[in-house]
Parts: C-alpha cells; sequence; structure tokens
C-alpha cells in the first residue's frame, strides 16, 4: 500500500549508512580477504544465471558433437589412436627417467619430488570485469577447490583460483594485471618473476639487469617458489628482449605458453606436498608411494594451503 | 502489488543477465550498465519499494558476478539511487531527452567511483574505452525507459501510477 508520508530512516540517512559500509567492506576484502564467505554465499545465487547464460553454448557444443558425422568420428578416432601410441611410447622412457630419479634423488638425500593430482573443469562462458583477466569455473568448494589453487592446461600455467563458491569458482589468469608468478628460465636456471600485463598474450619480467643472460625463444617453468604453483610446468616463451641504453633495467616481454583465451576446458591442481627425508627413506617401494597420496595427505594439504591462501 | 514487484524482479534478473552475457571481444567495453539502468526506472516508478537498500544488495551482487572488491559497484548504485530517489518526481515528468541527460552524468559519476577504487588499489585499466558503457548507457536509455514502461502498464494492477 502506499502511504503518504515515508516510515522509517530517510533515505538520505540510508545512504550515508550503506556508503560507509560498502567502504567498510571494501577495506576488509582487499586487506584481509575475509569475506569469502559472503562471496561464496552470493555467488551461490548468481549461479543459477551464469548457468543459464552458458546454456545455450554448452547446448551448441553438444549439438555440434551429436550431429558430426561417422565419417569424421571414426577419422578423430584414428588420429587419436595414433596420438595415443606415440604418447605412450615417449612415457615409458619417461617413467624409467623418472624411477631413475627417484632413486638419485634418495641417493643424495634429497626430498622427493611433489607429485599432481588433476581435476578437469570446464570454463563458463560469461564476461566479468572486461577489465580484468578473470575466468569462471564451474567447480567449486564442493569439489574441494581451494583459493590459490593453481590451474593449467595442456600446454601450461593458465593462472590461480581466486574465489571459490559452492558450485563455482573464479580465476585470475597468469596475464591478469595484478597477478605475478615466480619462473625460472629453463636455459639457464635464472630465477624471475613474470607480471601480468593487462593483455591475454603478453607478461612482463621486469627488474632484469641490461646483462641477464636471456634471448627471444627462451622457455619459462615455473621454479615452485612461492609455494602456490608446482615446480617444472611451463608458462611462457620470451618474445621480446629490449637493452635501452641509459636505463638500468632490460624490458623482456614473454607470451604464455598455455591457450589462455582458447581453452574450454582446465586443469585444478592437487599438490601432495613431499614427505619429508627420514619418511621418504622409509618408504621407497612404489606402492607405499602410491599409498601416500590418499586422504591424510590431502587434509594435510588443505591445512597448509589454506594457512598460504593469499595472493600473490 | 505482488504482480508488479514480480515483473521488476524478473526485469532486474534480466539486467543482470544482460550484464554478464558473453560479447564478441570488441563490444565488451561497450555494454551499457544494464543492472543500473533497469534499477533507476523502478526507482522512479516505486520509489517506496526501490531504494538504496536494493540498490546496495544489488550492488554487491554485480560485485560478486564481476569478481570485483566487494563494495566497489555497491557504492555507486547506492549513490545513483539516491540521487534518482530524492528528484524522481522532477524526473518523472522531464522529457526523455532531459532524463537522459541526467543518467549520464549520473553512470559517469558511478564509474568514476568504480575507477578510483581500482586506481586506489594501485591497478587502474587503460582509460581508452573505459567511460564507453556511460554513452551506451544514455543511448539505451529511452528504449529501457519505454520497453520496462509498457511492461509495467501491462502487468500492473494498479492504476494510480501513470508513467
Amino acid at each position: 500500500m502506499q502511504t503518504l508520508f515515508i516510515r522509517g530512516p530517510s533515505a538520505t540517512f540510508r545512504m550515508v549508512v550503506l556508503v560507509a559500509a560498502s567502504i567498510a567492506l571494501m577495506n576488509v576484502d582487499h586487506r584481509w580477504h575475509s569475506l569469502e564467505f559472503v562471496r561464496s554465499t552470493l555467488s551461490s545465487v548468481i549461479y543459477p544465471l551464469q548457468y543459464t547464460i552458458d546454456l545455450p553454448i554448452r547446448l551448441f557444443y553438444w549439438a555440434n558433437e551429436s550431429m558430426s558425422s561417422q565419417q569424421s568420428l571414426l577419422e578423430k578416432n584414428r588420429e587419436f589412436e595414433v596420438r595415443h601410441l606415440e604418447n605412450r611410447v615417449q612415457l615409458q622412457k619417461l617413467d624409467i627417467i623418472e624411477k631413475e630419479n627417484d632413486r638419485l634423488r634418495h641417493l643424495l638425500g634429497a626430498i622427493p619430488k611433489t607429485t599432481e593430482r588433476l581435476l578437469i573443469s570446464e570454463i563458463i562462458n560469461v564476461d566479468l570485469d572486461p577489465y580484468k583477466q578473470l575466468i569462471l569455473l564451474n567447480k567449486g568448494s564442493s569439489s574441494d577447490v581451494y583459493q590459490g589453487q593453481p590451474i593449467i592446461d595442456a600446454l601450461g600455467i593458465m593462472g590461480q583460483v581466486v574465489h571459490v563458491g559452492v558450485m563455482s569458482s573464479t580465476a585470475m589468469l597468469i596475464t591478469d594485471a595484478s597477478h605475478a608468478i615466480p619462473v625460472q628460465v629453463n636455459r639457464t636456471g635464472l630465477r624471475a618473476i613474470a607480471y601480468g600485463s593487462g593483455k591475454i598474450d603478453q607478461l612482463n619480467l621486469r627488474y632484469l639487469t641490461q646483462n641477464v643472460d636471456i634471448k627471444v625463444g627462451d622457455l619459462l617453468i615455473t621454479s615452485g617458489l612461492g609455494e602456490v604453483f608446482p615446480a617444472n610446468f611451463p608458462v611462457a616463451i620470451i618474445s621480446k628482449v629490449e637493452r635501452p641504453a641509459g636505463e638500468p633495467f632490460a624490458h623482456i616481454e614473454a607470451k604464455p605458453h598455455a591457450q589462455l583465451d582458447k581453452s574450454r576446458e582446465v586443469l585444478l591442481v592437487w599438490r601432495n606436498e613431499p614427505e619429508l627425508i627420514n619418511e621418504a627413506a622409509k618408504n621407497t617401494t612404489d606402492e607405499d608411494k602410491d599409498k601416500a597420496q590418499s586422504e591424510p595427505q590431502e587434509e594435510k594439504e588443505k591445512d597448509l594451503t589454506q594457512r598460504r591462501g593469499n595472493r600473490e | 502489488m505482488n504482480k508488479t514487484l514480480r515483473i521488476g524482479l524478473i526485469t532486474v534478473i534480466g539486467a543482470f543477465m544482460l550484464a554478464i552475457m558473453p560479447l564478441p571481444d570488441w563490444a565488451v567495453e561497450f555494454r551499457p550498465d544494464w543492472v543500473t539502468l533497469v534499477l533507476i526506472y523502478w526507482a522512479m516508478a516505486f520509489p517506496s519499494r526501490i531504494g538504496v537498500s536494493v540498490a546496495w544488495f544489488a550492488g554487491l551482487l554485480l560485485d560478486v558476478s564481476y569478481g570485483t572488491l566487494m563494495g566497489q559497484h555497491a557504492v555507486g548504485l547506492v549513490l545513483v539511487i539516491y540521487v534518482i530517489h530524492i528528484q524522481h518526481q522532477r524526473l518523472r515528468v522531464a522529457s526523455l531527452l532531459q532524463q537522459a541527460i541526467v543518467i549520464c552524468v549520473l553512470i559517469f559519476m558511478k564509474q568514476l567511483l568504480v575507477l578510483w577504487v581500482d586506481g586506489m588499489l594501485g591497478r587502474a585499466p587503460d582509460i581508452g574505452l573505459y567511460f564507453m558503457p556511460t554513452i551506451t548507457s544514455t543511448l539505451f536509455w529511452p528504449w529501457t525507459y519505454l520497453i520496462l514502461r509498457d511492461l509495467r502498464r501491462k502487468f500492473s494492477v494498479e492504476k494510480h501510477y501513470q508513467y
């Protein structure tokens, strides 16, 4: 019913309170990242809309797949079989090298390599803030996704999860202007930090001196420092090296290795923490190592990742 | 009233969907600020129901769906709807052109606030086409207004609002 007089606090009062509340929220969100539960609750409200937006696109892909002819499917299948065979041959070699590596590491008393668990997630086709490089994934805390979790595709590192909802999560790509990833030049072992540029196809390596040994075509891999990304995944390829006279640092640009704007599916990575040295000495057989990847290890890992859940 | 509220809710949901719908790369920066436009209309039509509180909540939802800082869009939306709220009687009798001018200024202010917060965090984007949504929103206002008014008239049961 329409009343003649306004009841409750006036609009001005409410406006002032809500503006103050927004400023407080922004501060809390920016400084302490402690609003994730509010965000995840509200994201469950938004998720049906995002899902609905994505549905026609999903249907289109599905229709495309189910309408494709038997001939093309057969061809594809044959192609995959050939590739599978090739991969298996290479994998055999890799397996042997991995065992050898493990033995050598054991001889050195070094910490064994970390292993990874993977989960495929689909990108939901919705637009987020056009001035940030964010993507929405269709897996959330119900699939054990955590804040700061790395995501990769078949070619390399894509980014990390920044907000986790129940059914969905938001991930930031490595090219976002506020993202940085610790890398290593594969050829020389030189460590650096690759900053996002805000453009989908460019990373910047700042603060490397003029005389640094780096050239176009060098592969950058993750160094594993910072404990967010697993080590030794390809990140980018150096695309431009400039050494302007009179400036302290070189201008170095790199092109991401992963298909940041083309992938429809990404892989979420869980890291299994390496066991300590004396534990590793006890469990040398493969069976034990397999066991070490099971439940309790993951629990411990979750605690660890929550503690270091901050972004770079 | 319930019927009107329902049509209001549906249009706001529609605005949210338009706000996150994938657009081709060249069009992304031109996307009108649909949620603000639709909320402005309803704040003009039903100032007793749609006020700053609803705007704040909608702003928070927008922040969650865009992945921005909580409160970044909310604070702008609250201020826009506040101005509409206290001026709704004048705005209702204004011509579409005059309304569009007011809305242009308000949406510019909202975008400036969002940009300001980004700037304070040290990640201000390129200014290039940043204020394009202000212009496209202004251009889309007459159509938004006419469509929403016709919808409201068609589904509304109450008669004492003529706008």
